[in-house]
C-alpha cells in the first residue's frame, strides 16, 4: 500500500518536473546540426575529390585517405581546444561525423594525462569511443556470419 | 533527554554560536558573476598554480580556511576542529588541505549540502561545550567535478538546458562559542528524499523534494512562518529546481515565493554567462553565504536568514546502474541581533 | 554537384542524431554506438550503399559510414577468404581509421592539455 502510494507520488512528481522543464529549441538545434554536419561533409568531399584527382588514387583509397585526414583534423581541433566550442553550437552536427569520433578519442586521453601515460592517456583513450568499436565490429561479425551462409 | 531538539528534525541552540568571520575564494567565471564584489579573492587561472585541478581545489579550500582564521585575528592552532567536505572521491580536496593545515578534521560528505551540514555540526560542538572555535568549509571545482561526474572538458557535447554549472570556489566560516557576529539559532537536518528522478542533467529536480521537505519540516518544528525570515535561500536547485520546490511547498501548505531564492541562481548571470539552470556544487552555497549573504547579515540588511544547502546523493556508479538520484537538504537559521 | 549532395545527406544524418539527443535524451556515446551499428545493418540490408553513391562524403564521413566500411570489409573478406574473412574483413577495411585515431589521439594528448570551459 505504502509502496503503491510512493509510485503514485513519483509519477505525479515526474509530471510536475516534465511540465516545468524547459524545451530545447529543436528547430534551431537541427538547423545548426544540419549546417555544421553538412559543412564537415563538404570538407570531406573536397578532400576526397582532390586526393582522387591529384594523387590518382582509386575511389576506395581516396575514401580511406579522407578518413585519415578527417580524423587528424578532429583530433587537432580537439587538442587546441576548438572542437568543444564547435560542439556546443553544432551538437550532433559535430558529434556524428568521424571528426567527432576523433574528438571522443582525444578528449579523454588529454583529460587523464595527469593520471599517467599508461593508466591515464592510454587506458582512458577509448572510454567513450571504445563502445563504438565494440558494437561496430561485433555487429559486422554477426552480419558477416549471416552473409556467409546466405550468399 | 534531548533538551535541545525540537520537533522531528530540528536542533535549537541554547547558546547560539556566532559566525565570527567568513572567507570566500572563487574561480574566474564566478568572479565575473553578479556577486563578484563580495568575494575575498578571485582567481585569474583556475589551476591556481598547481599541477592538477584536484590540487587547485584543495588549495582553494586551504586558502579560504587560512583567510577566515586570519580575519578573526587568530592562528591556525587556535582552531579546535575543522569540519568540511567536497565532491571528489574520498574527499581529497578537504583531506589534503587538512593535512597541510594540521587541524583535527571531521570529513563530511553530503554532496552539495555539505556546507550547512558542516555549520550544523560545528554549531553542535560549540553549543555542547566541546569546542570554542571551529571552522566549517567546503569546496568545489568545475573541472574536477566534470571529469568525475560527466565528460572530459574537450568533448564536443551540448549541455542540457536543465544542467547546472559547478562553481569553482571555496568558502569557510569561523564559528565561535561567543562573539558579535551573526548567530546560528536553529539547524534542521534533512532526510534523504527520492522521488525517482534519474536524469543526471536535472539535479535541481532531483533535489527539490528534499529542499521542500526540509524547509517545511523546519517551519513546522520551529513554529515559524516563511514571513519570519527575510530570506530563505536554497543551495543549488537552479531556476527550474526552485520552481519545483515552490510547487512542492505549496502542497505542504506553505506559500513561499517572495522571499525565496537559490544560491545557484544568484551566483551567475545566466543570460551573459550561459550557465543554463544555474550554479551548483559544494562551493556554491559556501561562497554565496561567505561572500554576499554574510555581508548582508553584518550590514543588517538581512536579519533572519534560512540557508538550505541541497545535495544530490548519487555516484557515477549508482547512476550507471540505473538508480534514481536521492536528494538531501540541511537548513541553518542565521540571525543578526540588534537594529 | 557532389558537394550539394554531400552537404544534404551529411546534414540530414546529423539532424537525425540531434533529434535523438534532444527528444530521447540519448547521450553522445550512445548516439555514436547507435549510428555505427545502424551503419553496419543498413549496409547489410543494401540501404546504405545507394546513400554513399549519391552523397559521397556526406554518407562516408558521418559515423554510419564507419559501419558501412566495416560491413563492406567483412563482405569483401568473406568473398576472398571465406570464413576467416568474417573476422579479418571489417577491421582490415577500417584499420587506417582505427590506427589514425590511436596515433593522432595519443599525439594530441601528449602535445596539448585540456582547458576549462568558460
Amino acid at each position: 500500500m505504502a509502496r503503491r502510494m510512493k509510485t503514485q507520488e513519483k509519477k505525479e512528481f515526474q509530471k510536475l518536473v516534465d511540465s516545468n522543464n524547459p524545451k530545447p529549441n529543436l528547430l534551431l538545434n537541427c538547423f545548426w546540426a544540419f549546417s555544421v554536419g553538412g559543412l564537415i561533409c563538404i570538407v570531406g568531399q573536397f578532400l576526397h575529390n582532390t586526393i582522387e584527382s591529384v594523387f590518382k588514387l582509386s575511389h576506395l583509397e581516396s575514401t580511406n585517405v579522407t578518413t585519415l585526414i578527417m580524423i587528424f583534423i578532429g583530433a587537432f581541433l580537439t587538442g587546441i581546444g576548438v572542437y568543444d566550442k564547435i560542439g556546443k553550437v553544432a551538437g550532433a552536427g559535430s558529434i556524428v561525423p568521424i571528426t567527432g569520433f576523433a574528438n571522443s578519442v582525444v578528449s579523454p586521453a588529454m583529460e587523464f594525462k595527469r593520471e599517467g601515460f599508461i593508466f591515464g592517456v592510454a587506458a582512458k583513450m577509448f572510454s567513450i569511443a571504445g563502445p563504438v568499436l565494440v558494437y561496430g565490429i561485433t555487429t559486422s561479425v554477426i552480419v558477416g556470419i549471416v552473409y556467409y551462409f546466405i550468399r | 533527554m534531548a533538551v535541545k531538539k525540537i520537533g522531528r528534525q530540528t536542533i535549537k541552540f541554547s547558546s547560539p554560536p556566532s559566525i565570527l568571520t567568513t572567507a570566500s575564494i572563487v574561480g574566474p567565471k564566478e568572479g565575473q558573476g553578479p556577486l563578484a564584489d563580495y568575494y575575498d579573492e578571485v582567481l585569474e587561472d583556475d589551476l591556481f598554480g598547481e599541477d592538477s585541478w584536484e590540487m587547485a581545489e584543495s588549495k582553494l579550500l586551504k586558502e579560504a580556511v587560512t583567510i577566515a582564521i586570519s580575519k578573526g585575528k587568530l592562528k591556525i592552532p587556535d582552531i579546535d576542529f575543522m569540519i568540511g567536505g567536497d565532491l571528489l572521491n574520498q574527499l581529497i580536496s578537504t583531506t589534503f588541505a587538512a593535512r597541510d593545515l594540521e587541524l583535527p578534521l571531521y570529513g563530511l560528505y553530503g554532496a552539495c549540502s555539505t556546507f550547512t551540514e558542516a555549520i550544523s555540526i560545528g554549531a553542535v560542538l560549540l553549543d555542547g561545550g566541546f569546542a570554542d572555535k571551529v571552522i566549517a568549509t567546503t569546496s568545489s571545482h568545475f573541472s574536477t567535478a566534470e571529469r568525475q561526474f560527466r565528460y572530459p572538458l574537450e568533448l564536443g557535447n551540448q549541455r542540457s538546458l536543465t544542467s547546472q554549472w559547478t562553481v569553482t570556489g571555496s568558502g569557510a566560516a569561523l564559528l565561535t562559542s561567543s562573539g558579535n557576529g551573526p548567530v546560528v539559532t536553529y539547524s534542521t537536518i534533512g532526510k534523504v528524499v527520492d522521488l525517482g528522478i534519474t536524469d543526471v542533467n536535472n539535479m535541481g529536480a532531483a533535489m527539490a523534494p528534499a529542499a521542500a521537505n526540509t524547509i517545511a519540516t523546519h517551519l513546522t518544528d520551529t513554529g515559524r512562518g516563511p514571513e519570519d525570515y527575510d530570506l530563505i535561500i536554497t543551495g543549488d536547485l537552479g531556476k527550474y529546481g526552485r520552481d519545483i520546490a515552490v510547487e512542492l511547498m505549496k502542497k505542504e501548505g506553505f506559500r513561499i515565493v517572495k522571499n525565496f531564492t537559490d544560491c545557484g541562481i544568484e551566483i551567475f548571470d545566466d543570460k551573459k554567462q550561459d550557465t543554463h539552470a544555474g550554479g551548483s556544487g559544494c562551493g556554491c552555497s559556501a561562497v554565496v553565504f561567505c561572500g554576499f549573504l554574510y555581508r548582508q547579515l553584518i550590514l543588517k540588511k538581512i536579519k533572519k536568514l534560512l540557508l538550505v544547502s541541497t545535495g544530490a546523493l548519487f555516484s557515477p556508479t549508482s547512476f550507471q546502474q540505473g538508480e534514481s538520484i536521492p536528494g538531501i537538504a540541511h537548513a541553518i537559521a542565521v540571525e543578526m541581533k540588534g537594529n | 554537384m557532389s558537394y550539394v549532395y554531400a552537404f544534404i545527406i551529411g546534414g540530414l544524418i546529423c539532424v537525425i542524431g540531434q533529434l535523438l539527443m534532444d527528444a530521447t535524451k540519448l547521450n553522445p556515446p550512445q548516439v555514436l554506438v547507435l549510428f555505427v551499428t545502424s551503419g553496419v545493418i543498413l549496409t547489410a540490408l543494401g540501404i546504405y550503399e545507394p546513400l554513399v553513391k549519391i552523397g559521397g562524403a556526406g554518407a562516408t564521413v558521418p559515423l554510419p559510414g564507419f559501419g558501412y566500411a566495416l560491413a563492406k570489409g567483412v563482405f569483401k573478406g568473406i568473398n576472398e577468404n571465406g570464413l576467416l574473412g568474417i573476422f579479418t574483413g571489417g577491421v582490415e577495411a577500417t584499420s587506417g581509421g582505427i590506427t589514425a585515431a590511436v596515433v593522432f589521439g595519443y599525439t594530441m594528448a601528449i602535445l596539448f592539455s585540456p582547458k576549462t570551459k568558460s
